[in-house]
Parts: C-alpha cells; sequence; structure tokens
C-alpha cells in the first residue's frame, strides 16, 4: 500500500494546538512582565502594599474566634423551616384528605414539638454566655 | 519622544491608504490603555447614580471600553469620585487612590468632588478632593448628567493619548522621581490634619481691592 506523503501526521495539530495553548497565555504575561522590569519603574508604599483594600486600614488580628453557640439555633430553624415545607400542602389539601393522612401529619408534628420541648428544657433556646 | 523625530503624519495617511498601519510603541501603547480603562466602583453620593445610569444601557460607557467596574483598587486605573467627600470619607479615598496601581487617573465629578459643591459650608465636608490626590479631570455639574461623564472619559482619553513614554515630560508613572501614593490625613479635632497637601494643591490666590 502506497503511503500518501501529503497527509501529514494526524496527532501534528494536536502539537500545534499544544503551542498555541502554552504561547497564548504566556505572550501577554511575558509582555506586562518586561514592560514592569525594563520600562515602568517600580512604586511601592506602606497603603499601595497593605492587605486590606477597602479603603479602611486593617486592624487586629486575621485570627479570630466565632461563638459556635448559635450553630444550635441554626439547626432547630432548619428543622421548622423544613416544617413549614410540609404543612403548606398539607393545609391546602386538608379538605379532601382522609383520616390517615391527618394522624400521620400530626404525628410528624407531635414528633417535632416534643424536640422543640427536649431542646427548650436543655435550655438550647436561652443565651448563656 | 522628544529626540526621536516623530512618523510624519501625511507619509503615515499616505502608507495607510495602501493598507500599511504604521505606528509606534508609544501609540500603540497609549490606544489599548485608553480604550481599557477600567473605573473603580465606589459612589459616595447622588453622583454615583449617574455614573450608574452612564454605565448602564441608555449611555453604555461599555462604547469606551470603560464597562469594567473593577471592586479592588489594584485593578482599576479610574477613580471617579462620584460625589460628596465627607472628612470622615477622603482619607479612605485617599488611601483606595494609594492602592491603585500605576498609571491611575482621577475624574472629579460634579460639584461637591470638586470644591464641596453646596455642602461647602458644611463642618464635615472636604472642599474638594484635589486637595489630597491629583484629579485629572473635573466635570461641574450637581449632578453632572451621564453625558458629561463620558464626555470626562473621553477627555481622559485625549490625555492618555498624549502622555509621553520617554525624555523629560514623560508621564509621571514612568517618572521614579513622582510619587505614586500621597499621604493620608488623619481626622483631627476640628478638621482634617493636614487641611491640604500643599504640594500638591496650590490654588490660586484671590485678590480682592
Amino acid at each position: 500500500m502506497p503511503v500518501d506523503t501529503n497527509i501529514a501526521d494526524p496527532y501534528l495539530f494536536l502539537i500545534v494546538f499544544i503551542g498555541v495553548a502554552v504561547a497564548f497565555p504566556l505572550i501577554p504575561l511575558a509582555l506586562a512582565w518586561s514592560w514592569r522590569r525594563f520600562l515602568q519603574p517600580p512604586k511601592p508604599g506602606e497603603s499601595k502594599n497593605a492587605i486590606y483594600e477597602c479603603g479602611l486600614e486593617s486592624s487586629g488580628q486575621a485570627r479570630v474566634q466565632f461563638r459556635a453557640r448559635y450553630h444550635l439555633y441554626c439547626i432547630i430553624f432548619l428543622i421548622f423551616d423544613v416544617e413549614a415545607i410540609f404543612l403548606v400542602p398539607f393545609a391546602v389539601a386538608f379538605t379532601g384528605l382522609p383520616v390517615g393522612a391527618f394522624v400521620a401529619i400530626l404525628v410528624f408534628l407531635v414528633l417535632l414539638v416534643e424536640g422543640l420541648v427536649w431542646a427548650w428544657s436543655n435550655g438550647c433556646l436561652s443565651w448563656r454566655n | 519622544m522628544e529626540n526621536r523625530p516623530q512618523i510624519d503624519e501625511k507619509l503615515k495617511n499616505e502608507v495607510s491608504k495602501q493598507g500599511i498601519v504604521v505606528t509606534s510603541l508609544q501609540e500603540i501603547y497609549n490606544w489599548g490603555r485608553r480604550n481599557s480603562i477600567w473605573p473603580m466602583q465606589f459612589g459616595l453620593a447622588c453622583c454615583a447614580i449617574e455614573m450608574i445610569a452612564a454605565a448602564a444601557s441608555r449611555y453604555d460607557m461599555a462604547r469606551f471600553g470603560s464597562e469594567v467596574f473593577r471592586s479592588s483598587p489594584r485593578q482599576a486605573d479610574l477613580m471617579i469620585v462620584a460625589g460628596t467627600v465627607t472628612k470622615k470619607m477622603a482619607p479612605l479615598v485617599v488611601r483606595l487612590y494609594n492602592q491603585m496601581a500605576d498609571p491611575k487617573y482621577v475624574i472629579a465629578m460634579g460639584a461637591c468632588a470638586i470644591s464641596g459643591g453646596p455642602f461647602k459650608d458644611g463642618y464635615n465636608v472636604l472642599k474638594g478632593i484635589d486637595r489630597y490626590i491629583p484629579v485629572d479631570v473635573y466635570i461641574s455639574g450637581c449632578p453632572p448628567r451621564p453625558e458629561a461623564l463620558l464626555h470626562a472619559l473621553i477627555e481622559l482619553q485625549h490625555k492618555i493619548d498624549g502622555q509621553q513614554l520617554t525624555g523629560r515630560s514623560r508621564a509621571e508613572f514612568l517618572d521614579p522621581e513622582q510619587p505614586s501614593e500621597f499621604p493620608i490625613p488623619a481626622l483631627g479635632k476640628h478638621d482634617l490634619e493636614p487641611p491640604a497637601n500643599t504640594a500638591l494643591f496650590r490654588p490660586p490666590s484671590i485678590k480682592r481691592d
């Protein structure tokens, strides 16, 4: 079978593609770097090199702790938030519901209220320092 | 380019008719800069509403390459001081200007940013942001219309176009002697300390007979 020499290597375009993909970002970066290196004088300064960029002076430490106590409220809120999602369709379809469904939602509510009472009695809703 | 001859304008026109573009590094550099002026996204008062209108679709600042409002001073080229600068805000504005990377430009938008405007007699109002930072373009108005802001932008583009890269009259950001940061005023007992950057702010003396 004669080899057709006119057709280039089918993988050649991959090499070209990789070359362009590397050169495309590198050329502007190199231009910007050489502009800064050779043409534009550097002018660093105290506020120019500051970390915070909102106009205010940074104060204090970056490593601060937040109270984790709020997560109890979050969890309880989440439970009752989910409850609302179930209660709204229940209320809409209330008149057409069989007794079984009514009992089921009551059991669901009782479970949640029981959980709330338990959390309350354990002091989860009172803010202690 | 002071020592070297500029490209002859006639010759440039002639060859451009033949489809050949002749340019210099300065021209192409300034062309790129003036068509991508990124303003900083901050407004101080009601002028900011006009600034927002200028950026929105009706006036469309994107036609001039300036639609990219950056929230960080490090990515911005242009500070549009849009509104009343209170004395409490002035140190923050100066610090933000200091944090911008060179080359940087300032537009004082509206009467308040220029001179304090209608609030000039207020105890808490800075009488012009040019007391602390160099302003390139002033726009009058209270507030200026978006067209006025676009006009200021075009004026700034003209200024950038004329900036020299070399020689004695080169642009400030290329001159190592010129400062890039300006002293940040502090809140004193009655006024900002100092009340103005005297190296920068030289108001004309008023002569009264």
